[in-house]
């Protein structure tokens, strides 16, 4: 099927499923311990052996020997896998490095060699007796001191390095109000709770992988790819994903080592990244340096903005592209927008929940707070000036759909803003407490995405496509769009989801996933509800509701219909130009208050509210946990979250979960979600977009100006610590 | 981790015999830290005796009018404890403030003394570290050191001693008692059970090996408003920047101890004399000689400011 | 400032070898236990203990932790390891009525000892009341990280029945009650990074207040 015109009324419209607060379908097994993650698949191929990845030493240089003989004669090893004896290796077209090191090293913790064993204990063992000598080559580590290096980089997803419109440097010359500042973010981690892990096992050249994956038909590609074998002979299994958040888009380590690692054993072998390990052996949010400039009429009216952004990664790497959301956000007549890129040797950077609006919002929303400020406005009524309802970049061309200003302004009447205070004026005991707000906005993707659909005779619905969950709610929002289009309750749908003999789906990143992947459900559906007509010789206008098919006065339980066998429907949802004719982005506000201590400087967050627009929401319950979550990761990244990089040897110093601070339940307080009703037919006949990545966009932000407000401190370093507040603070209690 | 073999003992003697059978090997009982390390490679001990059913986990009252706590009585147990949140108010906000639920349920307090620092470069056998290996260097001396000692540390080594527990047993004057290998038992008062780092950074306490902690001992109490504030960025569940734990009289006299500061819980009991006149000439006194990095220098105004508001709050 | 390659010269022996360009990296620590480097057989030990109420009997390598005897030799994969190091709280079990993590302990020093995990708990089709209201919050989202939180809910509630104090306690001489800031406190040893928070409170305080 193919969405070339917006959607007009259909089926999902009915809501009778679709759009309710339902409980998570696979819950019962994720909260008693029965969902199988990657590593738990004992009874899928026998005798597994273990596998322990050995992860480079040094950041960058070479592999001078290697030496395997106090490793291979320790106990219980079976095998030892390395870059020397693994036959020849292409790398995957989604990696930056390569997945198995040497001799040349590429980054710290690149692994570079993978010991099977019997067991656990003994791999674990027997891996730290690999014995290696390196020689280390300088390398680049420091993204400050690279900046004069660093290249215009290619077009990234449609995002050239450099857009200008009108003329930027006179404009803003010429304004009465102007900001030119500096914000730095820093690398961040995924820290998903499941560590990346994967099973394989060979029969002759067919591989099965039980593994963790985003994207199963890309990691398809990139194991097939990586290990020179063709895709068909590879099946890739990932029902339950335990976390992801662009960390699992691709194929890691674990995925062609234990590969590798069985074929090497002759049996199947299964390997975990250990956690000090998991930092620098796969991706990160690269770490920003950002400039934003921002040029204002005395009336509050934006007439310039720029915003440039350097990152850095390994040779061949991307740019973390942080000024995109620049490019539509506000209005304003000039414009720009550059990003630059440094060679960087740490780990390789990548996408992390919402790659470029994440940390480009943490800097862009402080700035319009700033701008606010000098021009003597509220921030709510100085963004909502700025509105604009076209691309500014093509005035030609309308937003599908845009209430920033309605969240913006619900947000503030919900959350009591005409309550704040002037910066640093607003106490409770020994707290400073202040109020902070910011925009959120994240595009809109779709990308096409199939599925089967298997109707029985017992008028069960069993739903298949490679789609995952990871969290999102995949399962659930499937099962409500096929029950909704085949008129069934939800009892009566199954889901298989995350296995490569599926058909193809959009799988789960760029918040495209819920969107695109009942789309493709819902074309499959429409298939199978004409083969159902069809097969009961009823009218094309039959009605499918409560279990039944009913055309005119003729009615059939739907499992009628494969009374003499199964009915099977297959198709794809395909996108035509909807999106280039209208920008479809999603919209939020956020509103935060914290309190700091006023001695110590300790920030705590006290309340949170998000405002979002993002098309028709198709299950509030858990489209409402993404956004809960999203507000978690931001306030993380507000607060506490920083990969600290050792400039010297190049590395990511605190690599595990006590060094690297993510937030815990006491630094979370309620969390309140408003989703403004609404449906986009540009996006597709769900019309329906993503909301996991919106609600973390300007999360942080919206925290750093509360924190301003609370202190009248401006921090525009993340992460936003006590050590920069304390010598601003009052002197006494 | 390296293989041992294992044996559990019911007494202190069987303990202490038992190392003297097996060189190399190490107690375990909460063994919350030593198989964190153990995983690492930065513990390799051949042998691991198991001394958490040994019958020391009682908490009883002295003769002197104080507490015995026995070395296995569990963090959860000994911040429980009725006599201990009455009269040492200290020790319990200094434990409910580390670590996490389970961990508190398997940590013991003579484990929690003896934890070892959490310097990420120690964690991290690739990096040269004195205290790991010693000879080796210290990575941290201008690494990654915001969370570092800012007085007692050496050029060999700038780690701070985690345990929150051990603040409160500074501030209270606990006495540590052990047996060694040969059966004999002394009391170190915990002023004098940590080691300076200087050029052995490796050598953390003064415990000889085989020496095994029986009990921490506190002397009667000594009443006063007792608080204890844990400075982190995150609200639980991390170790601290720093940390100042109080005793305060209604004269306005007591005592103060520092964590995350140094090698050890940090006291100076001669600069406890200006606590009526305020946090600035405490800490001018307590942290005399500070010595800081280029990451950890806001550790000396964070003291005081702390110090100056936990003081306030102690006067209601 | 010292450059990088001063630095390592400065530590010469320690991470440069003979040639000055060349740096050796040993990974393993230079104090070796023994000087005998040849494979012992791995030592095991036997254990009993309960799981759930049922009796199970082990012969395992002394260095397999409880985590790893529960996932690996007993295949009861509810029980989840995130870090392995005592710093997420994936792998939460209840022994002896005390919740703690099963990373942190080895298997054989759990002889005799009565083991709760998730699997024990409930099950799909008789759900612990934890479980329940978990799912009627919408208190997890990848479910990793769930069983440990869970396993950690239900005995949470126990501590503050028991009278165990926590960091926000106000009186350390008044019994503990259940209040939004002591069950934050508590559950603060479990990480979710789906930041499922807001809803896992919820859920505890469902079931704390159809208890009470």
């Amino acid at each position: 099927m193919k969405f070339d015109t917006p959607a007009t009324t259909n089926p999902i419209d009915q809501m009778k499923v679709v759009g309710k607060p339902t409980n998570r379908i696979e819950g019962p097994l994720k909260t008693t311990g029965t969902a199988t993650y990657a590593y738990e698949h004992h009874d899928v191929a026998a005798n597994q052996a273990y596998g322990y990845v050995v992860g480079a030493a040094i950041a960058k240089g070479r592999i001078a020997s290697m030496n395997l003989a106090d490793a291979q004669a320790a106990p219980g090893v079976i095998a030892i896998v390395t870059a020397d004896n693994a036959g020849k290796l292409d790398k995957g077209n989604f990696n930056t490095a390569k997945l198995l090191g040497g001799p040349a090293i590429d980054h710290y913790h690149q692994a570079i060699a993978l010991v099977v064993a019997e067991s656990f204990e003994q791999a674990r063992a027997a891996a730290s007796l690999v014995r290696v000598e390196y020689s280390r080559s300088k390398g680049s580590y420091d993204l400050a001191a690279a900046l004069d290096t660093a290249i215009t980089p290619p077009t990234v997803f449609g995002t050239a390095a450099d857009t200008s419109v009108g003329d930027f440097a006179t404009a803003f010359a010429a304004t009465p109000v102007q900001l030119d500042a500096r914000y730095t973010t820093p690398d961040h981690t995924h820290a998903m709770m499941e560590p990346h892990a994967s099973i394989a096992a060979w029969d002759g050249d067919r591989l099965t992988l039980w593994t963790s994956n985003q994207m199963i038909a890309w990691s398809v590609g990139d194991m097939a790819k990586t290990l020179g074998i063709a895709k068909e002979n590879i099946r890739l299994v990932s029902p339950y994903i335990g976390g992801g958040f662009g960390g699992k888009l691709f194929v890691r380590t674990d995925a062609v080592l234990a590969a590798l690692g069985a074929r090497a054993a002759g049996r199947p072998v299964k390997v975990a990244l250990p956690r000090p390990l998991m930092i620098n052996n796969t991706t990160h949010r690269p770490a920003t340096i950002q400039r934003i400039r921002i040029g204002a009429a005395a009336d509050g009216k934006i007439t310039a903005i720029g915003h440039e952004s350097w990152s850095g990664d390994l040779p061949g790497g991307g740019p973390e592209t942080a000024v995109a959301q620049t490019r539509l956000l506000y209005a304003g007549a000039n414009r720009m927008t550059a990003m630059r890129l440094a060679v960087l040797d740490l780990p390789e950077g990548n996408a992390m929940r919402a790659p470029g609006e994440a940390p480009g919002l943490m800097a862009l929303e402080i700035a319009m707070d700033e701008m606010a400020e000098k021009l003597g406005m509220d921030p709510v009524a100085f963004r909502v000036l700025n509105d604009t309802q076209v691309d500014p970049e093509k005035p030609e061309r309308p937003f599908s759909q845009r209430r920033l200003n309605e969240c913006l302004q619900t947000g503030a009447e919900k959350f009591g803003w005409s309550k704040r205070g002037k910066p640093g004026a607003t106490r409770d005991g020994r707290w400073l407490v202040g109020m902070g707000v910011a925009a959120a906005f994240r595009n809109n993707l779709n990308a096409k995405s199939a599925a089967r659909v298997r109707l029985d005779k017992s008028g069960t619905v069993t739903v298949e496509t490679d789609m995952t969950d990871i969290g999102t709610g995949s399962y659930t929002i499937i099962a409500q769009t096929a029950a909704e289009m085949m008129g069934v309750p939800l009892d009566k749908v199954v889901v298989r989801l995350g296995d490569s003999s599926f058909p193809v789906s959009a799988g789960s990143g760029g918040q495209w996933g819920a969107n695109s992947s009942t789309a493709g459900v819902y074309a499959a559906c429409a298939k199978l509800r004409d083969a159902v007509v069809q097969r009961l010789g009823l009218a094309s206008d039959a009605v499918f509701a409560d279990g039944k098919v009913k055309a005119g006065k003729r009615s059939f339980a739907l499992g009628e219909a494969a009374a003499g066998g199964e009915l099977v429907a297959e198709d794809m949802m395909e996108y035509g130009d909807l999106a280039e004719k209208f920008q479809q982005s999603t919209f939020g506000a956020h509103f935060v208050e914290v309190g700091v201590d006023a001695m110590t400087g300790e920030i705590r967050v006290r309340r949170m509210l998000a405002v979002c627009a993002a098309g028709r929401i198709l299950n509030p319950k858990a489209a409402r946990s993404q956004v809960i979550g999203a507000m978690t990761m931001g306030a993380g990244s507000a607060l506490m979250e920083e990969l600290a990089v050792d400039k010297r040897f190049g590395f990511f110093v605190n690599h595990d979960l006590a060094g690297y601070e993510v937030p815990v339940h006491a630094d979370i307080p309620h969390q309140d979600v408003i989703f403004l009703e609404e449906s986009d037919p540009t996006t597709s006949p769900m019309k329906a977009k993503g909301v996991g990545e919106l609600g973390i966009c300007g999360v942080a932000a919206a925290v750093a100006n509360a924190v301003h407000n609370a202190t009248g401190v401006r921090v525009r370093n993340y992460p936003v610590t006590l050590d920069k507040l304390l010598d601003k603070l009052p002197d006494s209690v | 981790m390296k293989s041992f073999t294992y044996e559990r003992v019911d007494t202190p003697a069987a303990a202490t015999a038992a190392f003297a059978r097996t060189p190399g090997a190490r107690f375990i009982a909460g063994g919350t830290n030593l198989l964190d390390l153990m995983k690492l490679e930065i513990e390799t001990p051949p042998h691991l005796i198991d001394v958490s059913h040994i019958a020391l986990d009682k908490i009883e009252a002295t003769p002197e009018g104080g507490l015995r706590i026995g070395a296995m009585v569990r963090n959860t147990d000994l911040a429980s404890d009725a006599r201990v949140r009455r009269d040492y108010g200290l020790l319990t906000r200094a434990l409910v403030a580390g670590a996490s639920g389970q961990l508190r349920n398997k940590a013991t307090t003579a484990g929690n003394l003896l934890q070892r620092t959490r310097c990420p470069y120690f964690y991290d056998t690739n990096q040269p570290c004195n205290k790991r290996k010693p000879g080796s260097g210290c990575a941290a001396i201008g690494g990654f050191n915001r969370l570092h000692a800012v007085v007692g540390a050496s050029e060999a080594c700038i780690a701070t001693h985690p345990s929150d527990m051990a603040v409160a047993m500074r501030a209270l004057d606990a006495t540590v008692e052990t047996v060694d290998a040969g059966g004999k038992a002394r009391a170190i008062p915990i002023a004098d059970f940590y080691r300076a780092p200087a050029k052995t950074p490796h050598l953390e306490t003064v415990l000889a090996p085989g020496e095994l902690i029986t009990a921490v001992t506190l002397p009667r109490p000594v009443g006063g408003t007792h608080i204890y504030h844990k400075v982190r960025d995150r609200a639980s569940y991390a170790f601290a920047l720093i940390s100042v734990g109080v005793i305060v009289q209604r004269d306005g006299t007591g005592r103060v101890a520092l964590g995350g500061v140094g090698y050890k819980p940090w006291r100076v009991e001669g600069a406890e004399a200006a606590l009526p006149r305020g946090a600035r000439p405490v800490v001018d006194g307590l942290l005399a000689g500070a010595k800081t990095t280029h990451e950890n220098a806001y550790k000396l105004p964070l003291v005081e400011r702390t110090l100056a508001g936990v003081l306030a709050q102690a006067k209601g | 400032m010292q450059t990088p390659e001063e630095y390592e010269l400065s530590r010469r022996g320690v991470l440069v070898g003979g040639a000055a360009s060349v740096a050796t990296v040993a990974l393993v620590p230079a104090v070796a236990a023994g000087a005998a480097t040849a494979p012992a057989a791995t030592p095991t030990t036997k254990v009993s203990f309960k799981v759930n109420g049922a009796d199970r009997e082990l012969d395992l390598d002394t260095r397999v932790s409880l985590l790893d005897a529960l996932r690996e030799h007993l295949h009861l994969t509810g029980t989840k390891k995130g870090c392995d190091h005592g710093q997420c709280g994936a792998c939460t079990v209840i022994v002896d009525g005390r919740r703690i993590n099963s990373c942190l302990t080895l298997a054989v020093m759990h002889d005799g000892e009565n083991i709760t995990t998730i699997e024990g708990l409930g099950t799909p089709d008789r759900m612990h009341a934890m479980q329940d209201a978990f799912v009627e919050h919408d208190g997890y989202q990848c479910g990793y990280c769930t069983p440990g939180q869970i396993c950690s809910a239900v005995a949470v509630l126990d501590e503050i029945r028991a009278g165990v104090p926590s960091h926000v306690t106000a009186d350390l001489t008044a019994a503990p009650t259940v209040t939004a800031a002591e069950l934050r406190e508590r559950m603060s040893g479990n990480i979710c990074r789906c930041g499922a928070y807001s809803n896992i409170i919820d859920a505890i305080t469902g079931v704390a207040g159809a208890k009470a």
